[in-house]
């Protein structure tokens, strides 16, 4: 998984099957990533993503929470058609802003 | 019969089997002549009973999960089976959002993803004997409407 910190901004790249396996070892490592530089801006890069279930909508949902506590956002670039129809299905596209182009 | 065709997985209830899962799901799919988006569907809802196995059925104990898979004609059934703790309450566990373990991050989408992508549901499960999802997916619907389109 890669990682980018900026200031206080994490990009975090995620991988390109977002199941449960995967899941579990970005959410311990944002986390540490969130705790350690003081994050508040969190930037989804679904670039390299090519198959997402509900587990990658677990870890949207719970870095959101952390986040939001702290008065931060969280955002979505380079989703693709299927990620767009997921992420609106399950209504984290109501806190968190797909961006259509590079930010 | 003719046009149909089996097959059978067992496998252990470990987190990297899930793509191991629903990669031979699609895998055994093709001869259907699918979509991308028909098998992103039925990987995503495969996906979904398979991590509800390895999380709930069994929460993280490592057993057996059991797959079956037939094609007639043009439609795939799905059979996604544990052994494990079974639903208590199977109309709850359904609804959108709902989840027995949020701390864990579970989004409580599994079962609305799975009803969504596919053509049918059904949940049969036990409290202490286990759980058994039935899926099925029509392959090629509306392909005509699609392929008359002018390019």
């Amino acid at each position: 998984m890669k990682y980018q910190v900026q200031e206080n901004c994490l990009t975090i790249f995620l991988p390109t099957e977002l199941d449960h396996h995967n899941a579990e070892e970005i959410r311990k490592e944002a986390d540490h990533l969130i705790e350690r530089n003081h994050i508040r801006y969190i930037i989804f890069d679904f670039e390299e993503t090519a198959f997402c279930d509900s587990s990658g909508i677990g870890v949207i949902m719970g870095r959101y929470k952390r986040i939001y506590m702290l008065g931060g956002e969280v955002c979505a670039v380079h989703t693709n058609e299927r990620m767009k129809k997921m992420l609106t299905m399950s209504g984290v596209t109501k806190i968190m802003h797909i961006y259509e182009e590079e930010n | 019969m003719e046009n149909t065709n089996e097959m059978e997985l067992i496998f252990d209830s470990r987190s990297s089997n899930e793509s191991f899962a629903r990669v031979t799901v699609a895998a055994f799919m093709t001869s259907l002549n699918p979509t991308v988006e028909e098998v992103s569907d039925v990987k995503t809802a495969v996906s979904e009973a398979v991590t509800n196995a390895v999380i709930h059925g069994y929460e993280n104990e490592v057993h057996n999960i059991y797959i079956r898979c037939r094609t007639e004609e043009r439609t795939l059934y799905i059979e996604i089976e544990d052994k494990g703790r079974g639903i208590e309450d199977i109309e709850a566990a359904m609804e959108p959002l709902f989840t027995t373990k949020p701390e864990l991050d579970r989004s409580g989408m599994g079962f609305s993803f799975m009803e969504a992508f596919m053509d049918g549901l059904e949940v049969i499960s036990e409290p202490g004997k286990g759980t058994v999802i039935k899926m099925k997916k029509i392959i090629g619907k509306g392909r005509k409407l699609w392929t008359a389109q002018p390019l």
